[in-house]
């Protein structure tokens, strides 16, 4: 189990935050720049000292204010990959990964180098400098590297934000595999909710130096605590009023005009979520039908293929994101400037008090 | 096409053209004003071998005490912040615009017999002016500050995560600084040691005015160049002729040292 709880107050921002992960488990940090989830694995490693907290793996106590215990950056055991991985630029890349072994003869660091090399399939690539490798490459080196040392905690900050799209996939795959492989407690920072709901078994929201929410990356998406959380994990976000109607549902009257319906209790001002997948358009003019509550009339603004769907941005006239398939576009006819209906239920539709 | 960019790319050749004839000149004079032979002869006399020994050993002498103490230093400046830091480094650079002249006098004025620390020194039984050692002492004095800034901004430039994440895999601050830091500001270091050379190899008033000019102890190239010129010209150019090609093949030494690196080949 890995325990932080630190307070820190650098010019303007503060940081104050608890967290624990435990053994085996990866604890996914995300926000957005700026947030201080870098300054909370800092903490950790003990390359910045809070102001006040106490930082504790397993048995073992690294950082107590309190007490007057901080225990060096070097003594801690962490296995910290750094954003940009800060491979060591004079050293090849079975060096890189030996640095750690300290005390053994050469032949064995670079046998023991080698053999973690293999694990991540670049044994190959050795005796490499890191200025010639790819950056997959050099994520898997620096991965290498930080579990060389049997690290008692592994730290990763935005692990996957250093590769290009295609290689990210095949990344987060092998990181996810790492994760469950090591059993150390994992910490993981990223301005990405994707990614941390992809490598996190449970995902931290950090915002402003502390954290909003906490609990499984479906959680958060289900029952997000505030706006922006929900705006995070990816919703539609569109304010309005809110006042009690009937059976039990919440109407809700949106800035800039059209009425919602939620299932969820609320009045006054709120914020309405709802996921782009949950919602459907239909053309211009027909009758909607179904059980969706909620209907709107919206422009067509932009159209863009992410994967093998298509991001319909909307205006309603408050900005709406809808995600459909792309036979569905064409179907539709969906170009910008054309105008259609969005619909969704009640029952999908979150209030979030302002 | 206009002719406006035309003209202006004749501007900047005939500048360029204007400051390399100027610069050059005076170095391929040294070696067209006299025959090699003659060059050669007048390199045989005593005075000018002892001046350029004398120069050699100073100026290495110089530099190791200087690489030795400085590096470590730089490092301190460059890595950590405290209050005062800004004052510090402009009070370690002020060497660097001091005229020789107030360099030679401050020394007296510090080191000399009736000198601030005089006494402590004689006390130590250690006789530095009109010394090979008071030599070193100047050349130290004049050229550190091109070593320590040259290295500072060499560490200032090293990426912050490179000195983390050698601490996270288990170096102490000591080893971080001696297995990734020195040889990842390497080239800077060593161009920073190149100037500094350049610079203690060249020195001249400082050492005059505080070591004097006795051949064979505190008699330097270039003060053994200023003492025979007026009666032996083609000795001074003799002597002048071998400290530009040293000269020179400190800068291309260190120029190619720094290209082979592992800088040389791409960025990180």
């Amino acid at each position: 189990m890995l325990r932080v709880e630190a307070a820190l107050r650098l010019g303007a921002f503060a940081l104050d935050v608890a967290l624990a992960t435990p053994a085996g488990g990866c604890l996914a940090l995300a926000g957005p720049s700026g947030a201080g989830k870098s300054s909370v694995l800092r903490v950790v490693a003990g390359l910045v000292r809070p102001d006040s907290g106490s930082v504790s793996c397993g048995e073992e106590v690294w950082l107590d204010t309190a007490r007057g215990v901080d225990v060096a950056p070097e003594r801690r055991r962490c296995g910290y990959v750094f954003q940009e991985y800060a491979l060591f630029p004079h050293l090849r890349a079975w060096q890189n990964v030996a640095y750690s072994l300290r005390g053994l003869a050469r032949r064995e660091r670079h046998r023991r180098a080698l053999e973690l090399l293999d694990r991540f399939g670049i044994a190959h690539l050795a005796d490499a400098r890191p200025s010639t490798l790819s950056g997959g490459e050099r994520q898997r080196v620096a991965l290498a590297r930080a579990l060389a040392r049997r690290p008692r905690a592994l730290l990763l900050d935005e692990p996957l934000s250093a590769l290009d799209a295609r290689t990210r996939a095949s990344a987060s795959r092998e990181l996810a595999a790492v994760l469950r492989e090591t059993g150390v407690p994992a910490l993981l920072v990223t301005h990405d909710f994707t990614e941390a709901a992809l490598l996190g078994d449970r995902v931290g929201v950090i915002d402003g130096g502390r954290v909003i929410q906490q609990g499984t990356a479906a959680e958060l998406a289900a029952s997000p605590a505030s706006a922006f959380v929900a705006d995070f994990t990816g919703a539609v976000v569109l304010t309005g009023t809110a006042r009690p109607g009937g059976a039990g549902l919440t109407h809700v009257t949106l800035d800039g005009g059209g009425i919602v319906s939620s299932t969820d209790p609320g009045a006054g001002l709120v914020a309405v979520s709802v996921y782009p997948w949950e919602i459907t358009l239909a053309p211009n003019g027909t009758q909607p039908s179904g059980s969706a509550q909620n209907h709107l009339d919206v422009e067509v603004i932009s159209i863009t293929a992410v994967g093998n769907r298509v991001r319909v941005g909307l205006a309603a006239p408050q900005p709406l994101t809808a995600e459909i398939t792309e036979p569905a576009t064409h179907q539709l006819d969906l170009k910008p400037g054309a105008r259609a209906i969005a619909s969704w239920k009640a029952a999908a539709t979150r209030l979030l008090i302002r | 096409m206009s002719r406006r960019p035309r003209a202006f790319a004749v501007v900047l050749a005939a500048s360029l053209s204007a400051v390399l004839c100027f610069l050059t000149l005076p170095i391929v004079a040294i070696f067209t004003q006299t025959s090699p032979l003659e060059l050669l002869a007048s390199l045989g006399e005593e005075g000018a071998l002892d001046a350029l020994r004398l120069s050699v050993i100073c100026s290495a002498s110089a530099i190791a005490l200087i690489v030795l103490l400085g590096t470590p230093a730089a490092y301190l400046l460059a890595t950590r912040h405290f209050r005062g830091r800004a004052t510090l480094v402009t009070l370690i650079e002020l060497p660097l615009v001091l005229p020789p002249a107030v360099a030679g006098i401050g020394l007296l004025a510090a080191l000399g017999p009736n000198g601030a620390l005089g006494g402590l020194i004689e006390d130590a039984g250690i006789q530095l002016v009109l010394t090979t050692a008071g030599v070193i002492v100047a050349l130290t004095f004049v050229s550190a500050p091109f070593f320590l800034r040259q290295a500072q901004s060499a560490f200032e430039a090293l990426d912050r995560d490179w000195l983390d994440a050698s601490r996270t895999l288990g170096a102490s601050e000591a080893r971080t600084f001696m297995a990734v830091a020195v040889p990842t500001a390497g080239p800077g270091l060593a161009s920073g040691l190149a100037l500094a050379w350049g610079r203690a190899l060249g020195e001249f008033g400082a050492t005059l005015m505080f070591a004097g000019s006795f051949q064979g102890i505190t008699q330097t190239a270039p003060l053994a160049i200023y003492g025979t010129f007026s009666t032996d010209f083609t000795g001074a150019l003799a002597l002048s002729a071998v400290l530009v090609a040293v000269s020179a093949a400190l800068l291309l030494s260190v120029k190619l040292l720094g290209g082979s690196a592992w800088l040389g080949s791409a960025a990180r």
